[in-house]
C-alpha cells in the first residue's frame, strides 16, 4: 500500500487542475459529438424512420442474408491471416535491427494510403480477363476476380497494415529484456514468446483485430471494384447498402447500415468486457 | 475457436465457389449485365421470362442480374465478369466489349432496331407546380436556374444528357458546332453537382433539395415520382429530345462457353415479344413495337447518327475524350 | 546472410519471421501493385507526363493533397486530445464515447459520405444553420476535408491511446520529484513518447484521406478544377477504357504516399532516438 505523500505525488504526476480535466473532456466531447455522434444518430434515425416492423423486414430479405453471409465470410478470413501477419512481422521489426528496416515499414503501411480504387484494381490487372494470368484462370474455369476469392483478396489489401501497425511501436517501447531474461532463464522462443511477449500486447492485438475485422466488412470502395455487384451472389453488405440506396429505398439502406454501426458498439462491448474479466482475474491472484 | 473458424470460413468458401459453377441438367443460370436504371424493368422482366422459359422448355431459368453504371459494367465484362447478356445504357459500352472478342463484330445488326427492344429520352424533374417554369432546354440557360446531371464521363446517362442538350442548340434557327457548344458550357455553369452516376444525382436532387431542375432518363423520372411522392415533383416531356437507344446483346464468348446461347437468345428475342414490350412499357420505357401502347408523351427526336453526332465512336471521341468538348468547357481560361 | 547482422542478439526467429512477413507482403502488396507499374510502362515518358500534368490533374491533387493535409492535421490535435481524455480522465459515458471512436473504420465509406452529405448539405441538421453563415460544407472542398477527417479520426485515437495506457507513472512521478510543473512533464516527459505514435496516427490518417473515393464522391460535387479528387480522375479515366492512364495517374499517388510514409517513418526512428 501507498503512504500518505506517495498519493499526492501520483495525483500531482498524473492529473492536471480540475478545470482544465472539464474543459478538455468538454472540448473532446464536443469535437466527437459533432464528427461522430451525429452520423451515428442520423444512421440510426433514419433506419428506423418507418418503425421496427420495417427495419426488421428489410433485414429479413434473402439478398441482405446472402449480403450478411459473405461479409462474414470474408471477414473470417481475413482477420487471422492478417493477425499472424501482424505479430510475425511486429516481432521481426521490434526485436530486431536490420538494414532497410525503414523501408520495410513503410511498404507495410502501403495499403493505407493506396486508394481503394487503385487497391481493387491491381486485381483485375492481373486476374481480369485482360490481365496476367486472366486468361489461364478462365480456361481452368478458375474464378478469382467477381467472385468471393477477389473480394477476399482486396480485403486483405485494405487491412494489411492493421494489426503489425498497432504492435510494432508497442513492442519496440517495451524492448526486449523481458524475453532476453526468459531465454537466459532456459525458456524455449515458442514459450517465450506465448508467455512473456503475448501477456505483454494482448491490448495491442485486440485492438489491431478490432480495426481490422470493422475496416473488413466496411470496405466499399476496393470490394466495389472487384465484385461484379451480382445481386444475392458476390455483394457485400456495405456494397448491399449502396444498392438499396440506388434503389430508393433508404430506410432499408440504412437499417442494412445500422448493423455495420450495431457491429462497432459490439466489437467494443466484447473489448470492454474481457479488459474487466482480465483485470479481476489479476484481483483474484 | 480460431483454428475452428478458419476451417469453418474455408469450408464455406469452397462450397461458394462450388456452388457458383455447378450447373444442374435443368437449372439454367444466366447472368444479365446491365446499367443503374433497368432493374426494376429487369426484376419484372425475369420472372414472365422464367415462367414462359418454364412452359415452353421445362427447364428452370434463374436470371442473375448486376447493376452498376454503363461504362463500369463493360468494363468488368471486358476484365472477366461472366456475363451471357448486356444490357447497357450506350452502344459505345458494348463496342468496347466487342473490341477485346468477346462479341462478334455486326453485334447491332443481330437484332431488331439496332438491337434496342425498348427506347428512351431525356426528360426534366422539375419540383411540383414547376415554380421555375421550365418547358424547354432553352430554359436551363437562364440565371438562377439550377441544374443538376451527372458527370458525363462516369455516367452513360449524363452523355445522353450532354448531346441532347447539344442537340437543342445544334438544330436551332442558326445552329452550329460553336453555338452549340456555347449553349451547353452556358448550362454546364448552371449545375453546381456532377455526381458520378445518374441515381447520384437523383439523389442529390430528390434528398438534398439541390437544384431547381433534374436531367434525367425518362424511365428515371417517372420512377422517381412513383417512389418518392407524386406530390412532390413533376416531370416536364420537352417538345424536343435525343432518342437514346440502350442495346442488349449476347456476350458471344461467355455463353458458348456455358452452352447458354439458346436461352441467351431466347430471353433477348423474348424482349421484343408483346409481354416483353409490355414489361418495359410498364417501366416507362417507349416500346419499339408500335402497336404496344404507352403513357409516354410525343417527342421530336434527335439521333445519335444525325450528321450533328455522326455515330457513338465519333460522338465520344469529340466531346467525351480527354481533350474533348466537355474538357474544354471546364479547361481553366489562361 | 552477413547482412542481416543480428548485433547479439539473443532472441530467436529472426529468420522466419521476417522471411514470412516479406513472402507476405510480396503475395499481397507488392507484386499486385507491380502490375500497376507495368501497366503504366505501355506509355512513354512524354506521354506519362503529359497525362499526370494536366491541368486538371494538377488542380486535383492540389484539392486531394490539401484537403488530406487539413484533415490530418485538425486529427493529429483533435485525435489526441480524445485519446488522452479517454485514457486519464474518468466521466459518465466513457465506455460509449471509447466505442464511436470505431465508427468512421464500421461504417461503410459509402454510407459515411450520403451520411454526412445529409447532416451538412443546405436540407440538413446542420447544413441548414450553417448556410446563413454563408458556410457551405457539403458539395464543396470544405465537405472534402470534413469527410477525410472522419474517416482519418481513428487512425490516430488508436495509434496514440496505447501508448498513453503504456506511459509508466513512475516516469511522472519521478518528473514532480524533480520539481517539474505539470506543464513542463507533459511538454517534457510525455509528449516525445507519444510523438512517435502522433506521427504515425497523422501519416496514417493523411495517407487514408488521399486515398479515399467512397465517402467523398457523395459530398465532395466533383467539380473539375474545383472540388475533383484524384481518385475521381482514375475512375473518369478507366470509364473511358484509358486503363494506362489511370494507371499512369494511380502511379503517381502511391509513389507519393510512399515517399511519404518514408519521411514520416524516418521522422519517427528520429524523435525516437530524441526522446531516449
Amino acid at each position: 500500500m501507498q503512504n500518505n505523500s506517495n498519493a499526492t505525488i501520483t495525483d500531482r504526476a498524473q492529473t492536471e487542475p480540475a478545470f482544465v480535466r472539464r474543459a478538455l473532456v468538454t472540448i473532446a466531447l464536443i469535437f466527437l459529438a459533432l464528427f461522430l455522434l451525429l452520423p451515428l444518430a442520423a444512421v440510426f434515425s433514419q433506419a428506423f424512420e418507418k418503425g421496427l416492423v420495417v427495419y426488421l423486414e428489410a433485414l429479413k430479405e434473402p439478398d441482405t442474408l446472402s449480403s450478411i453471409k459473405l461479409t462474414l465470410i470474408t471477414a473470417a478470413v481475413t482477420v487471422p491471416l492478417n493477425l499472424f501477419f501482424g505479430v510475425t512481422a511486429a516481432w521481426a521489426i521490434a526485436k530486431f535491427t536490420f538494414p532497410g528496416k525503414n523501408l520495410l515499414i513503410t511498404l507495410i503501411d502501403l495499403p493505407f494510403s493506396v486508394s481503394p480504387v487503385i487497391s481493387g484494381l491491381i486485381y483485375v490487372l492481373i486476374f481480369g480477363l485482360q490481365g496476367w494470368i486472366g486468361p489461364w484462370l478462365q480456361d481452368h474455369d478458375i474464378r478469382i476476380v467477381f467472385a468471393v476469392p477477389g473480394i477476399i483478396l482486396a480485403t486483405i489489401f485494405v487491412t494489411f497494415p492493421f494489426v503489425a501497425r498497432e504492435l510494432i511501436p508497442l513492442m519496440e517501447a517495451q524492448g526486449k529484456e523481458e524475453e532476453e531474461a526468459a531465454l537466459v532463464l532456459g525458456a524455449t522462443g515458442l514459450q517465450t514468446f506465448f508467455r512473456v511477449t503475448l501477456p505483454n500486447i494482448k491490448w495491442g492485438i485486440i485492438y489491431g483485430v478490432i480495426l481490422c475485422n470493422a475496416r473488413a466488412m466496411g470496405e466499399f470502395g476496393a470490394v466495389s471494384v472487384v465484385s461484379g455487384h451480382i445481386r444475392g451472389m458476390t455483394n457485400t453488405v456495405p456494397l448491399h447498402v449502396e444498392i438499396l440506396y440506388n434503389e430508393y429505398n433508404y430506410t432499408a439502406a440504412f437499417a442494412v447500415a445500422s448493423l455495420l454501426a450495431f457491429l462497432a458498439l459490439i466489437t467494443l462491448m466484447i473489448k470492454t468486457f474481457a479488459e474487466w474479466k482480465v483485470r479481476q482475474q489479476l484481483e483474484n491472484n | 475457436m480460431k483454428l475452428s473458424k478458419l476451417t469453418t470460413a474455408f469450408t464455406a468458401l469452397a462450397l461458394a465457389l462450388a456452388t457458383s459453377t455447378a450447373v444442374l441438367a435443368a437449372n439454367v443460370t444466366l447472368l444479365n449485365v446491365s446499367y443503374d436504371p433497368t432493374r426494376e424493368l429487369y426484376t419484372e422482366f425475369n420472372k414472365s421470362f422464367a415462367a414462359y422459359w418454364k412452359g415452353k422448355t421445362g427447364d428452370t431459368v434463374t436470371v442473375k442480374q448486376s447493376h452498376g453504371g454503363s461504362g463500369k459494367q463493360a468494363r468488368a465484362v471486358i476484365d472477366g465478369l461472366e456475363a451471357d447478356i448486356v444490357t447497357l445504357a450506350l452502344a459505345y459500352d458494348v463496342d468496347a466489349i466487342a473490341e477485346k472478342g468477346l462479341i462478334k463484330p455486326g453485334w447491332q445488326k443481330e437484332l431488331p432496331h439496332n438491337s434496342a427492344p425498348y427506347t428512351s429520352t431525356i426528360v426534366f424533374l422539375v419540383r411540383k407546380g414547376n415554380p421555375k417554369k421550365i418547358k424547354n432546354w432553352g430554359d436551363l440557360i437562364k440565371p438562377g436556374v439550377s441544374v443538376i446531371t451527372p458527370n458525363p464521363k462516369t455516367s452513360g446517362g449524363a452523355r445522353w444528357n450532354y448531346l441532347a442538350a447539344w442537340a437543342f442548340a445544334f438544330h436551332q434557327p442558326g445552329g452550329n458546332e460553336a453555338k452549340a457548344k456555347e449553349f451547353v458550357a452556358k448550362l454546364l455553369k448552371n449545375v453546381p453537382v456532377l455526381d458520378s452516376g445518374a441515381r447520384g444525382s437523383t439523389n442529390t436532387f430528390v434528398q438534398r433539395g439541390m437544384g431547381d431542375v433534374l436531367l434525367a432518363w425518362e424511365n428515371e423520372a417517372f420512377l422517381a415520382i412513383n417512389e418518392l411522392g407524386p406530390d412532390k415533383f413533376d416531370v416536364i416531356t420537352p417538345p424536343e429530345s435525343i432518342l437514346a437507344e440502350p442495346p442488349v446483346t449476347v456476350i458471344d464468348k461467355v455463353a458458348d462457353r456455358h452452352g447458354t446461347r439458346n436461352v441467351a437468345e431466347a430471353y433477348l428475342n423474348y424482349l421484343y415479344s408483346d409481354e416483353g414490350q409490355k414489361v418495359a412499357a410498364r417501366h416507362y420505357y417507349r416500346p419499339v413495337n408500335t402497336r404496344i401502347p404507352t403513357r409516354l408523351a410525343k417527342v421530336k427526336f434527335y439521333r445519335i447518327d444525325d450528321k450533328a453526332f455522326g455515330g457513338w465512336q465519333k460522338a465520344q471521341k469529340t466531346h467525351f475524350a480527354d481533350g474533348g468538348t466537355f474538357d474544354q468547357i471546364y479547361a481553366p481560361v489562361k | 546472410m552477413k547482412l542481416f547482422k543480428r548485433h547479439n542478439n539473443v532472441l530467436p526467429g529472426f529468420g522466419v519471421t521476417l522471411g514470412f512477413t516479406v513472402f507476405y507482403l510480396s503475395v499481397i502488396v507488392l507484386i499486385p501493385l507491380s502490375a500497376l507499374v507495368f501497366r503504366t510502362m505501355g506509355l512513354t515518358w512524354g506521354e506519362f507526363i503529359t497525362t499526370v500534368t494536366a491541368p486538371r490533374v494538377l488542380a486535383s491533387y492540389k484539392v486531394t493533397f490539401g484537403a488530406a493535409l487539413i484533415a490530418a492535421s485538425i486529427n493529429a490535435v483533435f485525435g489526441v486530445l480524445v485519446a488522452w481524455v479517454l485514457v486519464r480522465y474518468k466521466f459518465p459515458g466513457r465506455r460509449i464515447v471509447d466505442a464511436l471512436v470505431d465508427l468512421p473504420f464500421a461504417l461503410p465509406t459509402a454510407v459515411a459520405g450520403i451520411t454526412l452529405a445529409t447532416i451538412y448539405s443546405s436540407n440538413g441538421w446542420v447544413g441548414r444553420y450553417l448556410e446563413p453563415l454563408g458556410i457551405k460544407v457539403a458539395f464543396t472542398p470544405l465537405g472534402i476535408t470534413l469527410a477525410m477527417t472522419f474517416i482519418g479520426l481513428p487512425f490516430v485515437v488508436r495509434t496514440v491511446q496505447p501508448v498513453i495506457e503504456e506511459i509508466e507513472v513512475e516516469l511522472e512521478e519521478a518528473a514532480v520529484c524533480l520539481g517539474a510543473s505539470r506543464w513542463q512533464t507533459l511538454y517534457r516527459v510525455i509528449f516525445p513518447v507519444l510523438l512517435p505514435s502522433i506521427l504515425t496516427g497523422f501519416a496514417l490518417s493523411f495517407a487514408r484521406g488521399v486515398g479515399e473515393y467512397g465517402s467523398i464522391i457523395f459530398i465532395a460535387g466533383n467539380m473539375p478544377m474545383v472540388s475533383e479528387i484524384t481518385p475521381l480522375l482514375i475512375i473518369t479515366k478507366l470509364e473511358q477504357f484509358d486503363y494506362r492512364g489511370a494507371t499512369a495517374i494511380a502511379c503517381v499517388m502511391l509513389l507519393t504516399s510512399f515517399l511519404m510514409l518514408l519521411v514520416v517513418n524516418l521522422l519517427q526512428k528520429w524523435s525516437r532516438r530524441y526522446a531516449e
